[in-house]
């Protein structure tokens, strides 16, 4: 297989904190690829870089990111903006922000196929039902037409995913797209970005902290820990043998039919407090699941 | 806003211009100065004044005097002016276009540039144009309507005489208008000529009450737009490959809008205050013009009836702001 999106040795600084030390990953076409790490690991630092969103501050000090074979970093903005939402597109972590809260769910969803696919305002409608529908939202004519506020989180975060396949992009970047949703949604949405992805043939880099989402559907992935990468490859054989006693740490903290999430194992007394929120975030998904 | 909104605050009127009547009522008579001091020939005798006195009601008790005022307003009826023996109705409402029309040129044009310069601005952010223009805006800004009055009067009148400084239309052009919005008539019957003079004359004065008017709406728009732009929404946009006017036009200017809106629109009242003093300096013929000579004249109907004039518009301005807000943000437009 061949990588679409390369990124090489990306050093970031904001100011005098090096956010990103070294950061070194691939995703190959059609693959899920995990980004894991806890909160301020870099994650979203990784995101960021590839959309050219970092903030003002913002220093790329050493790297390469290489997308389908072009140099991110180097392209023209002309160029590069072709690339976003077309090739490369994003779904959000919060749907509750992300969408604009004065124009209809029709106008911004269309605007994104007018804008690559040079559609007609009125085709570009047209095709947004036909997105919204594979997102299995019901009455996709009258969806088009409500504003943001008019639907639940969960439809919002539906119609973020279907904007994101909406030009058929080689790569999409899932940034904790369910952390901000209800467990009861968190799965559905799951399923459903991994069904927009077979159907539209993206690769995913899908960022999260929750390794038992990991397992599921990613096929490899990155430990991402202070601005390093600490682990590199399948999820199976990362999960089987970590090389590092973080990943370690952070499995011990999923809990397993086989060992209740409380028999928590003695972690780095730093790492303690932020795998207790991940166990007992797991803990409800797991008692939210059907038995 | 909702229904019940709309008539709660429907409800308030007539007790606030009770109020305002009311104050205003009470103050004039307590304030030292007496209409018919101003009105009668020297020499007149003790009795004639009596009698005048008695004539516009003016010996009675001050709470029946406002009972009788409050019934008369009630039907419809706001006196006649001492000064200038007619009824106040018919001059209020002989001047208050001119005051409208004024108004609303102002207006329009402090958007206009305001909006124009907020745009500006935020494409420059972070640029030396940038603080230069927020300098200079500070600068309109701290200068006053009257001030940028005399201002332009002074360049444009007298140093470099482009444009007339008085009236609101030159007399050989008068005709006989059929309303007193003599712009809204002439633009409408295709009097360009006419509309064109009305337009040179309004200019000066417009533009003093505009200019710090403007400033501020660059201020407060600008504001809104760089906070705006941090959204979310407005990040996404970008990870769209959405250009960053595209984002301005479609995503931050909409949104900045609602409060920039919302916040300067109750500052019209301010501008509308202002054309008491800028319409003097100009001698344009409204009724802020109209307001001072009812002032110096002591003219307690005219004042009256000027003063709920004003409060009935300031009213108007903050519903019709109300009503503004709730149509840009259908957040607020669905309850
Ligand atoms: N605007 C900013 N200015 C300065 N530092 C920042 C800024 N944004 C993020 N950082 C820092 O960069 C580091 C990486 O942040 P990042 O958002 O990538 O973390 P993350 O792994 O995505 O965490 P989370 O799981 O909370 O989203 C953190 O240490 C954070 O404090
Ligand atoms: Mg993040």
């Amino acid at each position: 297989m061949s990588a679409i999106l390369e990124i090489d040795n990306l050093h970031v600084a904001i100011g005098a904190a090096n956010v990103l030390r070294g950061v070194s990953l691939r995703v190959e076409a059609g693959e899920v690829r995990g980004l894991v790490g806890e909160s301020g690991a870099g994650k979203s630092m990784v995101g960021r870089t590839i959309f050219g969103l970092l903030p003002s501050r913002a220093k790329i000090t050493a790297g390469c990111v290489s997308f389908e074979g072009r140099d991110l970093l180097a392209l023209p903005d002309r160029q590069r903006r072709d690339l976003l939402g077309r090739r490369i597109a994003l779904i959000p972590q919060d749907p509750m922000t992300s969408l604009n809260p004065v124009r209809r769910i029709g106008a911004q969803m269309a605007a994104v196929l007018q804008l690559h696919l040079k559609l007609s305002k009125r085709a570009a409608l047209a095709r947004a039902a036909e997105l919204l529908t594979e997102v299995a939202i019901r009455d996709p004519a009258r969806v088009l037409t409500l504003y943001p506020h008019e639907l639940s989180g969960g439809m919002r975060q539906r119609v973020l995913i279907a904007t994101a396949f909406a030009c058929d992009p080689s790569l999409v970047i899932a940034d904790e797209p369910t952390t901000a949703l209800d467990v009861t949604v968190q799965r559905q949405v799951l399923q459903l970005v991994e069904r927009m992805r077979q159907r539209h043939g993206a690769a995913i880099l899908f960022v999260t902290h929750d390794l038992g989402v990991v397992a599921k559907i990613c096929r490899s992935m990155t430990v991402l820990h202070a601005g390093r990468v600490l682990e590199d490859g399948l999820t199976a054989d990362v999960l089987v043998k970590p090389h590092h006693a973080y990943t370690r740490a952070l499995l011990a903290a999923t809990p397993r039919a086989d060992r209740p999430a409380d028999a928590l194992k003695p972690v780095p007394p730093a790492l303690i407090e932020s795998l207790w929120a991940e166990a007992h975030r797991l803990d409800q998904l797991a008692a939210a699941r059907p038995a | 806003m909702r229904w019940s909104a709309l008539l709660k605050r429907l409800a308030l009127i007539p007790p606030t211009l009770l109020g305002v009547g009311a104050i205003v009522f009470v103050l004039l008579r307590v304030v030292p100065g007496d209409p018919i001091a101003m009105m009668i020939p020297p020499g007149a005798s003790p009795a004639d004044i009596a009698r005048l006195r008695a004539l516009y009601g003016l010996d009675q008790p001050l709470l029946s005097q406002f009972i009788t005022w409050l019934g008369q307003v009630a039907s419809g009826d706001f006196g006649r002016s001492i000064s200038l023996r007619q009824q106040v109705f018919e001059l209020v409402g002989a001047r208050l276009p001119a005051t409208l029309e004024l108004a609303a040129l102002s207006v329009v044009l402090a958007l206009l540039m305001g909006t124009a310069v907020a745009l500006v601005g935020s494409l420059l952010r972070g640029t030396r144009a940038e603080w230069l223009l927020d300098t200079a805006n500070g600068f309109f800004l701290a200068i006053p309507d009257f001030l940028w009055a005399l201002i332009l009067l002074l360049g444009f009148g007298v140093l470099l005489p482009l444009l007339p400084i008085s009236g609101r239309l030159d007399p050989q052009l008068a005709i006989a208008f059929r309303t007193h919005f003599y712009l809204v008539e002439s633009l409408l019957t295709l009097r360009l000529d006419i509309a064109a003079d009305l337009l040179r004359h309004m200019l000066l004065p417009s533009l003093a009450l505009a200019l710090p008017f403007a400033a501020l709406v660059a201020r407060l728009l600008k504001a809104q737009l760089a906070e705006a732009e941090d959204q979310d929404y407005a990040q996404i946009a970008r990870t769209r490959g959405f250009s960053r006017t595209t984002i301005l036009q479609r995503e931050v200017f909409p949104n900045a809008l609602i409060p920039t809106v919302a916040l300067s629109g109750v500052q019209v009242t301010l501008l509308l205050g202002g054309t008491v003093l800028v319409e003097r300096i100009f001698s344009y013929e409204g009724i802020g013009n109209m307001a001072i000579d009812a002032v110096i004249n002591r003219d307690f109907p005219l004042i009256q009836g000027l003063i709920l004039t004003f409060a009935v518009l300031f009213i108007a301005l903050n519903l019709a702001v109300d009503l503004l807000v709730a149509l840009l943000d259908p957040r607020l437009r669905h309850g």
